[in-house]
């Protein structure tokens, strides 16, 4: 085993306790807040909020420093590659439980609905009237009739979009572990472009559905499918760029050499991550 | 080379921190941090088990005389949510943390700041869930299960129950990370994967299927959240969504979560029996795969939970196979403890009792189950005692016994004392008795139609009820012993413990003194194959 010193086990911290303060400040007074506007709770939701953020700060800014210091070996390395890449899998599992929903609802209950087979009776009792389709808003007509994003338009530029970051991580990727030191700022500068040019969109993309297409979160089945999925990848996709800024700052600053960046690999891990995630969605959500 | 890795990268501190705050609210050591997790875990025990007295006591009698019917609902619901999310799960997290180091020949976890954040979350979880008690509404009343759409159509209740969900589930997943990282990257050199104690393998899947599932759980509550406060329509079937749909991700989630609840109870148990027996364990290579074959079958068993929910008849024969085919590989571990006591030079010491309990009564809560897996009896089981009498089986005689028997098995270890034979015996005799007069009984309760989660029934049931509770109130009563045997071998016992605890244990947490150190291993331990604990080194 290639061991330069001892395992690296720091002291102690107060990261941990005042992150976990924070999140519950942030969760309890999220609860609050949805069921009660105007209650204490969405003071408190920021000010937990706000709290995270510190801890992140605070914690990162110890471990680049052990890092710089050289407190970790090689084996210290492999756990955070291990820790990256088992959270990666934890959010495929968190995506796959709403890709699971939409293949569910297409598949299963929306045709039952419509009373193919398992559920005739549903069809039969409550809404005879229903034909299965897709999109739908249900037998219920939910949220008012809707138009549907065509994928042609603004959806297809962002997977263009995405792609392309991909690319420009590559580079900027294989600049760094060849010492080109501009190369690399300006192939993550043009990534954390794109992607906020992808955000940009997208945005975009819900104005429009909210103004001129009627299709909302409210819009039935499809609408939850739709906001749900592509909000919470917009969601990684505003985290992931936020995280390449952080680390255009650090390559700017030099934290990173040739051998030793893990934590540009582990953004650039997530950000394929996020890019993946994009094109099932492209494909099931907008094409299918 | 041992020289260099001898030299510190920190100050040389060898001894816990002085300071109290710094010691227990700021720990990167596995010992600590496995001590709160332990003592977290016993506190919920007894939250968790005050509401099932509660829960005992209203139906020791026909009729209602203690609680609401709605205040029972509620019991019932944070009774299981306590005592799976708070009890059942942290012990083994802190069982992990204390033993898989010094298991393994490890410093401490891979990433011990993180190992602080998953404890400390938990707590906090709870503050959120409890708290539900003091709303206008009152806590959380559809079932620890949350089907929709009963459970979103309760008061504010269900936004503290999600994100309790959300917070404990952040904090499964960075122990599960954590415990996997120590396990892949921190053995000492000479501890290949198939010379790890079991225990440490049972964990390693286990800290998979938490990987694997808890975000699903989290997906599955985040479309709650969704239905109740956004107007979403996921669970609506005038949306076209579909109520049954959470119940698949629920149990997508639930039944490896169930597994998450027995595979570290099959590690512990694979530890004890050998010890006891002084033999090594029978078939650890087989053991390893059985576990890791009922890890991979549990994903593919979900809708034994709703056999009765109106699945497609193709559905239904795929799930019943499927869960029949778990039978098997438990039926290799059943198979080789027992192979293992073959002919061993038996001694019944307490963590030993424990452990031939479980191995009695968690068969008992597996035939139970195979007979829930076939799709027309489960029809008339289905939400009747029966299913209360499995899982109980499974989940106290099973998961909460191994963790008993764990306590009394490494207690000299982490203490330095040994705890009064006499009084673990006492303990452990109360209650396997009373266990048993428990929920034997609710499984003939639930044979003649008694359905679970009613505060009142039929006077019919009332003679099983009332020996029921009365088991109950016992086996409650007698977890009073547990606590103070703990107490007693920690602050007063004086009889000292050698290193190697038990005469016929085996394995590096063995080789550190007793009480251990704050820090262990520091420098690789060598490792020598004669001294680990099962069967196949040497081979
Ligand atoms: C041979 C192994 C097992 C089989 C075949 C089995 C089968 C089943 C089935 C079919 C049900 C659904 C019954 C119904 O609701 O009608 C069930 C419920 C349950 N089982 Fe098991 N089981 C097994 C082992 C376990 C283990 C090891 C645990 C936990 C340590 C466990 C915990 C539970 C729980 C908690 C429930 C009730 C869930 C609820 O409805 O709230 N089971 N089991
Ligand atoms: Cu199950």
């Amino acid at each position: 085993m290639a061991q330069q010193g001892a395992y690296y086990v720091p002291h102690h911290s107060v990261w941990p306790i005042v992150g976990s303060v924070g999140l519950f400040t942030t969760m309890f007074g999220a609860a609050h807040w949805l069921n009660d506007a105007g209650s204490f709770g969405r003071p408190m939701f920021f000010i937990g909020l706000a709290i995270v953020i510190f801890t992140l700060f605070g914690w990162f800014n110890s471990v680049i420093r052990e890092s710089i210091k050289g407190s970790y070996n090689s084996q210290v390395d492999v756990s955070f590659r291990m820790g990256m890449m088992w959270f990666i899998f934890s959010e495929v599992m968190f995506f796959g439980a709403f890709f699971g929903a939409l293949f569910y609802t297409r598949m299963f209950s929306v045709p039952w609905l419509g009373g193919e087979g398992h559920g005739l009776f549903t069809h039969h009792y409550l809404w005879d009237q229903y034909a299965a389709a897709w999109p739908t808003n249900g037998p219920g007509d939910v949220g008012g009739s809707f138009s549907t994003v065509s994928p042609w338009g603004l959806p297809l530029l962002n997977t263009l979009i995405l792609l392309t970051s991909s690319v420009t991580i590559t580079i900027a990727h294989h600049a760094l572990r060849a010492g080109r030191r501009k190369q690399l700022l300006v192939f993550q500068a043009l990534t954390v472009l794109l992607g906020a040019t992808f955000l940009y969109f997208q945005a975009h993309e819900y104005m429009e559905a909210y103004e001129h297409l009627n299709l909302t979160l409210q819009s039935g089945v499809y609408g939850s499918t739709f906001f749900m999925l592509t909000g919470f990848h917009g969601l990684h996709v505003t985290l992931g760029t936020i995280m390449l800024i952080v680390i255009w700052f650090r390559c700017a600053k030099g934290h990173f050499n040739k051998e030793n960046h893990f934590g540009f690999e582990a953004v650039a891990w997530y950000w394929h991550f996020v890019d993946v995630v994009w094109l099932c969605l492209f494909l099931f959500v907008y094409i299918m | 080379m041992a020289h260099a890795a001898t030299q510190d990268h920190h100050d040389d501190h060898h001894e816990a921190p002085k300071s109290f705050f710094r010691r227990w609210f700021m720990s990167t050591n596995h010992k600590d941090i496995g001590t709160l997790y332990l003592i977290f875990a016993l506190l919920m025990f007894f939250i968790g088990g005050s509401m099932a007295m509660l829960i005992r006591a209203e139906l020791f009698e026909p009729g209602l005389q203690l609680v609401q019917p709605y205040f029972f609902n509620e019991l019932t619901t944070m009774h299981a949510l306590v005592m799976i999310f708070g009890a059942i799960m942290p012990a083994f997290v802190g069982l992990g943390n204390w033993m898989i180091p010094l298991m393994v020949g490890a410093p401490d976890m891979a990433l011990p700041r993180m190992n602080n954040m998953s404890f400390w979350l938990l707590p906090f979880a709870f503050t959120i869930l409890l708290s539900s008690f003091f709303l206008p509404g009152g806590a959380p009343a559809g079932g620890w299960t949350m089907y929709p759409p009963l459970s979103i159509q309760g008061g504010d209740s269900i936004a503290f129950l999600i994100f309790f969900v959300h917070v404990s589930g952040i904090s499964s997943i960075m122990g599960a990370i954590n415990i996997i990282a120590t396990i892949l990257n921190m053995r000492a050199p000479g501890m290949d994967l198939l010379k790890m104690p079991i225990f440490v393998w049972t964990w390693l899947i286990t800290a998979f299927l938490l990987i694997a599932v808890m975000p699903v759980l989290a997906g599955a509550v985040t479309m709650l959240l969704t239905d109740k406060y956004f107007g979403t329509s996921f669970f609506n079937a005038a949306g076209g969504g579909d109520p049954v749909l959470f119940q698949h991700v629920f149990w997508f989630f639930g039944h490896p979560e169930v597994y998450i609840m027995i595979l570290p109870a099959f590690g512990i148990i694979s530890e004890i029996i050998p010890t006891f027996s002084r033999k090594p364990l029978f078939g650890y290579k087989a053991m390893v795969y059985a576990t890791a074959s009922i890890a991979f079958l549990s994903f593919i068993v979900w809708a034994h939970h709703m056999f009765a929910v109106g699945l497609p008849l193709g559905a239904e024969l795929f799930f019943m196979y499927a869960t029949m085919l778990i039978a098997v590989p438990t039926g290799v571990k059943v198979f080789n403890w027992v192979t293992t006591m073959w002919k061993g030079s038996l001694t019944f010491e307490t963590p030993m009792l424990f452990a031939v309990a479980f191995v009695i009564l968690f068969t008992i809560g597996g035939f139970s189950g195979i007979m829930l897996a076939l799709v027309p009896a489960d029809f008339q089981y289905q939400d009747t005692y029966f299913v209360v009498a499995h899982f109980h089986y499974v989940l106290v005689t099973g998961a909460a016994f191994s963790i008993m028997a764990a306590v009394y098995y490494w207690l000299p270890k982490w203490s330095g004392n040994m705890y009064s034979e006499r009084w673990g015996k006492i303990h452990f005799w109360l209650s396997v008795i009373s266990v048993n007069v428990l929920f034997f009984p609710q499984h003939f309760l639930g044979l003649a139609g008694m359905p679970r989660r009613v505060p009142d029934y039929n006077v019919a049931f009332a003679d099983f009820n009332m020996i029921s509770s009365i088991g109950g109130f016992v086996f409650g009563a007698t977890q009073l012993i547990f606590v103070g045997v703990i107490i007693h071998c920690v602050f007063f016992a004086k009889k000292k413990a050698t290193d190697r605890v038990w005469e016929g244990s085996k394995g590096l947490e063995w080789t550190v003194p007793s009480p251990a150190p704050h820090h262990t291993f520091s420098v690789p331990p060598v490792i020598d194959d004669s001294q680990l604990a099962h069967g196949d080194v040497g081979h």
